[in-house]
């Protein structure tokens, strides 16, 4: 009896663990993609962040802080005294806050052509997300180029309104804030209607209806019932806005020119003319770091969402 | 009953609804005019595409009268949105809010309403209390089974206190028995809250059921409107009597008209004095009905209103069906009753006699 038990354990026993070797073989190709191509890549750059910059470019492997330093601090080149990178730092401010800009901008333009798209007849839907995702697939450098054409000094809508007697002397558009953000509302664009697309289209608007046999307003009923209803796809939509936003490197480079800098267009200045891949490397790390800390706040809603949605 | 003044919660006078135009045009309503009282549990009842779900969708201001006028209380309402409406309505699905709680759910409109806190939330526990959903307050709408979300679209509807409420086929996603506990909720809830009740359903038992007047509806039109008792003992209409029950034709010939009754000449020569639609005057060739469980089956045929041979005897438990051919070539339905003393027995193939009880004939309008 014991020996038939234990000859049984041992079958157990040995079906285990040829099933525990399966499950890794079978998810090695995915184990080693995830490896090669985002663990290692980020393991190079933060391993980078740490030496010291080679004079042409490359590294020399001697560890140094002083990259990291450098984020934020910069040293006095004639009484090497450290005092605050203001460059950077504004650098990292205009980039959170036009990012954050865009991603507002993106929502409140969105939500309305989200909200017509879904309401509209099952067949023509279909053709409206089509037109919204049309210049997704055209090369970002030619749309850049186009919204160039249309706000310089001698583009179109100077042109317009010279001609119409509105402006005597164009309005300074290319190379600000301003440019970088309509830019970028318009890149990102379909980033934030397909999300918050997927989400209205699932609402019921038989819900609509209760809200409005309630007594509930246009505008209470888009508060209390329909804005509730699409958060996920507001949030989702503002992520994937967002963390793009944030690295941006064509868009602030062509209309924003060489002052109106944001962050991509920082680093890449680090591993091309500036010569100092750490400082590149750890500038890297530091958006990375803001991401994280966007994803996490972006856990923390979803996670009281899930809690609304389940109890 | 007749002497007593009805006050109108909703009058609906003239009503048309046309949805698309040209040759797609769909007449919805045609010239629709109906009075629902004060108090009073309606139903509209039809099959679908009748029209009925546009009229009380109508009420409920989700769509407009292409022509006509919709009065509540004696205000001309065709043209308010909903939510100016002191209508509420029970949804088919319930169209409950998914990311609120039964509680929360219930107090939706009274907060719409800008009522005071305390008003809400005393009002919200009488509701639920009401329901007998008192437990369940705090649940998400999800969590809680078909039967207790209808509970709670009730208890939703009723809480601002409407003039009106309208219910959209509420009962036909429940099971069975489900069904059958919740029609007499209704009632009760009708007959304690005085609130006037407007109830959409296919269901012609339900209709019967539940309602003190019943509008059968058919293609955009109303055919006929009444108490339960009217509409099926006595239908007016050929699409009434084939929608409410089983109900035996028969052809017959007017013979002479007086005091609202006709005697007619059935098949086989007998005949017998049927009842008229108020104001109808028969003439020459017209249908009768009568219910199967207004005839008898006699063993003797003379005498007897109509005679054939049984065809069929079906027993199914509370009821035996006879079916008897008779001379004329038509078929006729007889139900009886079970008990257990039975009567005379009867096999397939025996020559039998059906007497009508008085009054079972009915004179049909077309």
């Amino acid at each position: 009896m014991s020996t038939l038990t234990s000859t049984a354990n041992e079958a157990a026993r040995r079906v285990e663990a040829q099933d525990i070797r399966n499950r890794w073989l079978l998810s090695a190709p995915a184990l080693l993609i995830i490896a090669l191509a985002a663990i290692g890549p980020l393991a190079i750059v933060f391993v980078y962040s740490f030496l010291m910059p080679g004079s042409y470019g490359d590294v020399v492997w001697t560890f140094s802080p002083d990259a990291w330093i450098a984020v934020l601090l910069e040293k006095d080149i004639f009484d090497g005294t450290w005092s605050i990178a203001d460059a950077h730092l504004s650098i990292f401010w205009r980039s959170v806050w036009l990012s954050l800009l865009t991603t507002v901008t993106t929502l409140l333009l969105g939500f309305p052509t989200a909200y017509f798209i879904a309401t509209r007849p099952e067949r023509t839907r279909e053709i409206w997300l089509f037109l919204i995702t049309i210049p997704f697939w055209t090369n970002l450098l030619i749309r850049t180029f186009a919204i160039q054409e249309l706000i310089r000094n001698e583009g179109m809508i100077n042109t317009l309104l010279m001609k119409a007697g509105l402006i005597s002397a164009p309005i300074q558009m290319m190379y600000t804030d301003f440019a970088i953000l309509t830019g970028m509302t318009y890149v990102f664009f379909p980033l934030m209607v397909l999300p918050l697309y997927a989400s209205l289209e699932k609402v019921d608007f038989r819900l609509v209806e209760a809200g409005y046999d309630l007594y509930a307003s246009r505008w209470r009923v888009l508060k209390r019932i329909i804005l509730p209803l699409v958060k996920p796809g507001v949030i989702a939509g503002s992520i994937l806005v967002f963390i793009p936003s944030l690295g941006s490197y064509v868009t602030p480079r062509m209309l924003g020119g060489g002052s109106k800098m944001m962050l991509g267009n920082l680093i890449e200045l680090q591993f091309g003319q500036g010569r100092n891949w750490p400082l590149g490397a750890s500038l890297s790390m530091a958006l990375l770091a803001i991401v994280m800390v966007a994803l996490m706040l972006q856990v923390r809603f979803a996670g009281r969402q899930g809690g609304n949605a389940h109890g | 009953m007749t002497d007593r003044i009805h006050k109108s919660a909703i009058e609906v006078r003239d009503v048309s609804k046309v949805f698309g135009a040209g040759d797609s045009a769909f007449k919805a309503l045609d010239h629709v005019s109906v009075d629902i009282r004060e108090n009073e549990f309606f139903t509209l009842l039809g099959p679908s595409g009748c029209g009925k779900t546009t009229l009380l969708r109508m009420i409920a201001g989700f769509t407009y009268p292409t022509d006509g006028e919709i009065r509540l209380y004696g205000q001309n309402i065709a043209a308010l949105p909903p939510f100016k409406r002191p209508v509420n309505t029970v949804f088919q699905n319930y169209a409950l809010f998914p990311h609120m709680t039964v509680g929360e759910n219930i107090a939706f409109g009274l907060e719409m309403l800008d009522r005071p806190k305390a008003e809400i939330s005393a009002r919200v526990e009488e509701m639920l209390a009401l329901v007998k959903m008192g437990h369940l307050k705090d649940r998400k709408t999800a969590q809680i089974s078909g039967g207790q979300q209808q509970r709670v679209a009730l208890a939703r509807a009723l809480a601002p206190q409407p003039k009106v409420l309208l219910l959209d086929e509420p009962l036909s996603a429940l099971d069975y028995k489900l069904r059958k506990d919740m029609q007499i909720e209704l009632k009760r809830l009708q007959t304690e809250t005085g609130i006037t009740f407007i109830f959409v359903t296919h269901d012609q038992e339900e209709a019967l059921t539940m309602s003190d007047r019943i509008a059968v509806m058919s293609a955009g039109k109303i055919l006929q409107i009444g108490g339960p008792r009217d509409i099926y003992d006595r239908p007016a209409e050929r699409f009434v009597a084939e929608f409410i029950g089983e109900t035996n034709f028969l052809k017959a010939d007017v013979a002479t008209v007086a005091d609202g009754k006709a005697d007619v000449v059935l098949p086989g020569g007998t005949r017998v004095c049927a009842r008229l639609a108020e104001g109808f005057v028969p003439h020459g060739k017209v249908t009768v009905v009568t219910r199967p469980e207004h005839a008898a089956i006699v063993a003797n045929p003379d005498g007897a209103h109509l005679r054939g041979k049984l065809s069929s005897v079906v027993y199914v438990g509370t009821d035996t069906h006879f079916r008897v051919a008779l001379e004329s070539g038509e078929s006729f339905c007889v139900r009886r009753q079970n008990s257990l003393e039975q009567g005379a027995a009867f096999a397939e193939g025996d020559m039998v006699g059906v007497v009508l009880e008085t009054g079972a004939a009915q004179v049909l309008k077309d």
